[in-house]
C-alpha cells in the first residue's frame, strides 16, 4: 500500500482525498435517509458493502420507501449500474494479473476510480490510482454509511425536518454535471415528464422505469468527442473526478 | 427491501464490473452502447428526482418538498458544496412546513 501511495503525485492523492470526503457526506446521507425512512439498519449497511454503487443504492431505497416493489428497485438499480460495464472494459488493461486480483479489484470499480485511473499517464501510476482510489472509497463509503445509519435511527419526525426533500436533492446534485450534454438533457427531461405523468396510474416503482422511453431522444454518440478520446475522462458520459458524482 | 433483493442487485452489479477485467482482450463495448448506458443512467436519476420531488404515493407531494428540491438545484448549479445543497433542501422544506405550507 505504501509503495502504491508513493507512486502517485501529491496532487492526485489530494484530489482522491477530496472526492472521498464528498462521498463520505453522500454515504452518511444515504445511511441516515434509509434508516429514518423506516428500513432496518442492515439494509443500507449490507447494500453499501455488496452493491457499493451510490446512485443505485439511493435509487433502490427511494423506490422501496415510496412504496414500490423490490423487483422495480432491483431493475432500476441494475439499469443504473449497467454503465459500469463499459467502464470495466476501459480499465481492463489496468486490472490485470492473477484472477483473484481481478475478482477483488472489480468490486472497487466506480465512476471515481475509473476517472482517476484514466487521468494517469503510465500503466504503473494507473494501477496505483485504481487501487488507492478504489480501496479508500470502499473503506470511507462503508464507514460513513454506517455512521449515517446509526444517526438516522435517532431522528424523530423526518417530515418536520424536511428530510423527504433531501433524497431528491442528493440525486439532483449527483446528476446535474451529466446534464450539460443537450441530448442527455432532452432524454432525461422527457423521461421525467413520462414518469410523473404515469405516477397516478401505475404501481409505484414502475414510473421511473417508464422514463427510459426518454432514451428515444438519446441520439448517437458524439463522434467528434470519441475521435479525440486521448483524455477519455473528458468524453461525454464518462466520469469527471472532481464533480461530486457518486459511483 | 429483502435480503434477496439486495443480493440480486449486488450480483448483477458485480457482473457488470467483472465483465471487462475478465474478458477485456476478447470483447469490446461499442461507442453506441456506451453512450446509451450513460444516457440511461441520467434518465433514471432525473426521473427519480422528479417523482421524488413531486409525488407521494400516487398524489402530489405538496409545495414544500419541491420548493426544497428547487433550492437544492439552484445551489448545485452554482457549485455550492454538497452538504450545503442537502441541508438547504431539507431546511427550506422544514421551514415552509413550519409556516403552514403543506
Amino acid at each position: 500500500m505504501r509503495s502504491l501511495l508513493r507512486t502517485l503525485e501529491r496532487a492526485t492523492l489530494r484530489d482522491i482525498a477530496l472526492v472521498c470526503l464528498a462521498d463520505a457526506l453522500v454515504g452518511a446521507s444515504f445511511g441516515a435517509i434509509s434508516v429514518s425512512g423506516g428500513l432496518p439498519l442492515w439494509v443500507p449497511v449490507a447494500m453499501s458493502v455488496l452493491v457499493f454503487a451510490g446512485g443505485s443504492q439511493f435509487a433502490a431505497v427511494g423506490i422501496v420507501l415510496s412504496g414500490g416493489g423490490a423487483l422495480a428497485a432491483v431493475v432500476t438499480g441494475l439499469v443504473l449500474n449497467a454503465r459500469l460495464l463499459p467502464f470495466g472494459f476501459t480499465v481492463a488493461d489496468t486490472l490485470d494479473g492473477p484472477v483473484w486480483r481481478r475478482l477483488l479489484g472489480a468490486q472497487l470499480l466506480t465512476d471515481e476510480s475509473v476517472a482517476f485511473t484514466l487521468l494517469q499517464p503510465d500503466p504503473r501510476r494507473r494501477r496505483a490510482a485504481y487501487w488507492v482510489c478504489g480501496l479508500a472509497l470502499f473503506l470511507i463509503w462503508n464507514a460513513s454509511v454506517l455512521v449515517g445509519a446509526l444517526a438516522g435511527g435517532l431522528i424523530g419526525d423526518t417530515d418536520a425536518l424536511g428530510l423527504d426533500a433531501a433524497f431528491p436533492a442528493v440525486l439532483l446534485a449527483l446528476v446535474l454535471p451529466s446534464l450539460t450534454d443537450r441530448r442527455t438533457r432532452t432524454a432525461a427531461l422527457t423521461g421525467a415528464a413520462v414518469a410523473v405523468a404515469a405516477t397516478p396510474f401505475v404501481p409505484a416503482g414502475l414510473p421511473v422505469l417508464l422514463a427510459l422511453a426518454g432514451l428515444l431522444f438519446a441520439g448517437r454518440p458524439d463522434t467528434a468527442a470519441a475521435a479525440t478520446s486521448t483524455d477519455a475522462a473528458a468524453a461525454e458520459g464518462e466520469p469527471r473526478p472532481l464533480a461530486e458524482e457518486v459511483h | 427491501m429483502s435480503l434477496l433483493a439486495v443480493l440480486l442487485l449486488a450480483a448483477g452489479t458485480y457482473a457488470f464490473r467483472l465483465a471487462g477485467p475478465l474478458l477485456g482482450g476478447r470483447l469490446t463495448v461499442s461507442d453506441r452502447l456506451r453512450h446509451l448506458l450513460a444516457v440511461a443512467a441520467a434518465v433514471l436519476l432525473v426521473a427519480l428526482v422528479a417523482t421524488g420531488a413531486l409525488t407521494d404515493g400516487r398524489d402530489f407531494a405538496g409545495w414544500a418538498r419541491p420548493a426544497g428540491v428547487l433550492v437544492a438545484g439552484v445551489l448545485a448549479l452554482r457549485r455550492a458544496p454538497f452538504p450545503l445543497v442537502v441541508v438547504a433542501a431539507a431546511g427550506t422544506t422544514a421551514v415552509l412546513r413550519l409556516c403552514g405550507v403543506a
